[in-house]
């Protein structure tokens, strides 16, 4: 039983979402404002009368009781929203003379809040919004995170977060973007953008160092529900779905590992494997066969599968010469700097350093820190001399404190 | 950045099928020098093998087995990849497997229509 403190939040993150996603399907995206309105509304009147009555006996029924009865006072009190959107929604429900708002039907069961969730999220990773848009349009109506939460992830304040939301909300009505399905021959292009939105929105928890480090779980962990919620339906239930959610298991396993008590980064090499989740381990083993039926070996099949290897900690000449392949097919899908410097560093444990050496110089990646760091850690044991010039280099050009205490280490141990 | 037709050219190799190991240690040759230039970010497409069988087909509707008549080297695949000249594009193929097998790596820039 959850603590009477706790089940309002709680329920604002699960309830808040739902009620939005279903109420902005039903007006349409354009007047999303008033579906947060209403969702917030439900929750300000619950927050007073539990507080004087106490808990209703089933506080999820209650909330949507209530959001209904909002939604249908709000339909009847604004005369110009009534005649102009309602009419149009009691067509599209009953395809006859609509009467009124009295007909409309706001629909809270599962199926409808699952799907409505669904289709908002292919509304709000639409092609036409920014990537970091939709990153915030997501934490926001996906997510139900605050203005100052979304401003905290993204280390910035909140008058840029609401600037960059109201410019998104825009560009939505704008391009008239509906609360749907894509067609079935629009889908699998559509599911790439919420893919890369998600793995974007999980990226931005993992690895945004310097900000709140339970926040930051609280992002992964709704990426990683989000992802979830499209292997719900069978449209949306694609291999790289699978694959993807293999991923965010395998990342957030060493969640716990990878974060000292001051929220600062640790290395991998450094990491307490005691610290690692196997639960979460297992589970991305799970949804990595559940990614293999089918034909397509996405990025995140292969991304997925390095992160898979990364899950063992005993290093052999196997594992890294998978992890090498892993790269090279990644980059042949896709380039990156990432993983460029990535596959150079498998490349040195796979075929050596010497080899390795020659291949890093061929990357014009010589304004990026961690080509340095790279460089550095090759040539220590083979030319010290090179390997502190490429530290300092690499000192140079980071900003991270982090980054530089790292550094520091590496030259200390290479002086005399 | 301009894109260039890697054209690999082999003699057709005689003698025993090769084994497992071996298949299995030239594709990582090859994936290794693919992914070295995909690191680079000057992969374009990596290109296809060709199998050996092939026609010719010549005026008067003359029709002959395979290319290797009069030329020994057969195209045995392509790949394209970008460069900034032509010299860039030939450092590219250095390390190229097929010429750990005596084939050659010809480097053609490819014109824009």
């Amino acid at each position: 039983m959850q603590d009477q403190n706790e089940i309002l939040p709680h329920l604002f993150r699960t309830e808040y979402r739902k009620i939005t996603a279903v109420l902005s399907k039903l007006f349409g995206l354009e007047h999303i404002e008033i579906a947060q309105d209403i969702a917030s509304d439900t929750f300000l009147q619950a927050s007073e009368t539990w507080g004087i009555k106490g808990l209703p006996e089933n506080p999820t029924a209650w909330l949507y009781t209530v959001a209904k009865n909002k939604a249908k006072d709000y339909l009847k009190r604004n005369t110009l929203f009534n005649q102009k959107i309602a009419k149009q929604i009691t067509y599209e429900q009953t395809s006859s003379v609509p009467s009124g708002w009295e007909d409309i039907e706001i629909d809270l069961s599962d199926r409808n809040i699952t799907d409505s969730q669904l289709q908002m999220m292919f509304a709000v990773c639409h092609p036409s919004i920014p990537a970091e848009a939709q990153i915030g349009l997501s934490l926001n109506i996906l997510c139900g995170f605050g203005i100052s939460e979304i401003a905290a992830a993204f280390l910035t304040n909140k008058e840029t977060i609401n600037k960059r939301l109201f410019r998104a909300r825009e560009k939505l009505r704008l391009n008239d973007v509906k609360i749907e399905f894509p067609g079935t021959s629009e889908i699998n292009k559509r599911l790439e953008n919420v893919l890369t939105t998600l793995y974007l929105l999980f990226n931005e928890g993992y690895y945004a160092a310097g900000s709140d480090v339970t926040l930051r779980k609280d992002v992964c962990l709704e990426a990683m529900r989000l992802t979830n919620l499209l292997l719900e339906s069978k449209i949306t239930s694609q291999p790289p779905v699978y694959a993807l959610l293999a991923l965010m298991c395998f990342h957030s396993s060493r969640f716990e590992a990878r974060i000292d008590s001051q929220g600062e980064t640790v290395l991998y090499q450094d990491q307490d494997e005691l610290l690692w989740d196997e639960d979460l381990i297992r589970q991305g083993e799970y949804f990595m066969n559940q990614a293999s039926f089918g034909h397509q070996l996405s990025k995140y099949h292969l991304e997925a599968g390095i992160a898979y290897f990364h899950t063992i900690k005993t290093d052999t000449k196997e594992k890294w010469e998978s992890i090498l392949q892993l790269y090279n097919q990644l980059l042949i899908i896709e380039y990156s700097p990432m993983a460029a410097l990535n596959r150079t560093f498998a490349l040195s444990k796979a075929n050596g350093k010497e080899a390795a050496i020659k291949e890093a110089e061929k990357l014009d990646l010589t304004n990026h820190h961690l080509y340095h760091m790279l460089l550095g850690e090759m040539y220590t044991g083979i030319d010290n001399h090179k390997a502190m010039g490429h530290f300092k280099t690499s000192f140079e050009l980071t900003k991270s404190k982090a980054d530089q205490r790292v550094i520091s280490k590496k030259i200390a141990l290479l002086s005399p | 950045m301009k894109d260039f037709l890697l054209i690999f050219r082999a003699e057709g190799r005689p003698g025993p099928a090769p084994s497992p190991e071996e298949m299995q240690a030239s594709m990582k040759m090859w994936m290794d020098w693919i992914g070295g230039i995909a690191a680079q970010n000057k992969l374009v497409d990596r290109g296809n093998r060709l199998l050996s069988d092939g026609k010719v087909m010549r005026p008067g509707q003359v029709i002959t087995d395979g290319p290797y008549t009069e030329i020994k080297e057969s195209i045995g695949g392509y790949t394209i990849v970008k460069a900034e000249s032509l010299e860039d594009a030939t450092a590219l193929a250095e390390g190229c497997p097929i010429l750990g097998f005596g084939g050659s790596v010809e480097v053609r820039e490819i014109g824009s229509m």
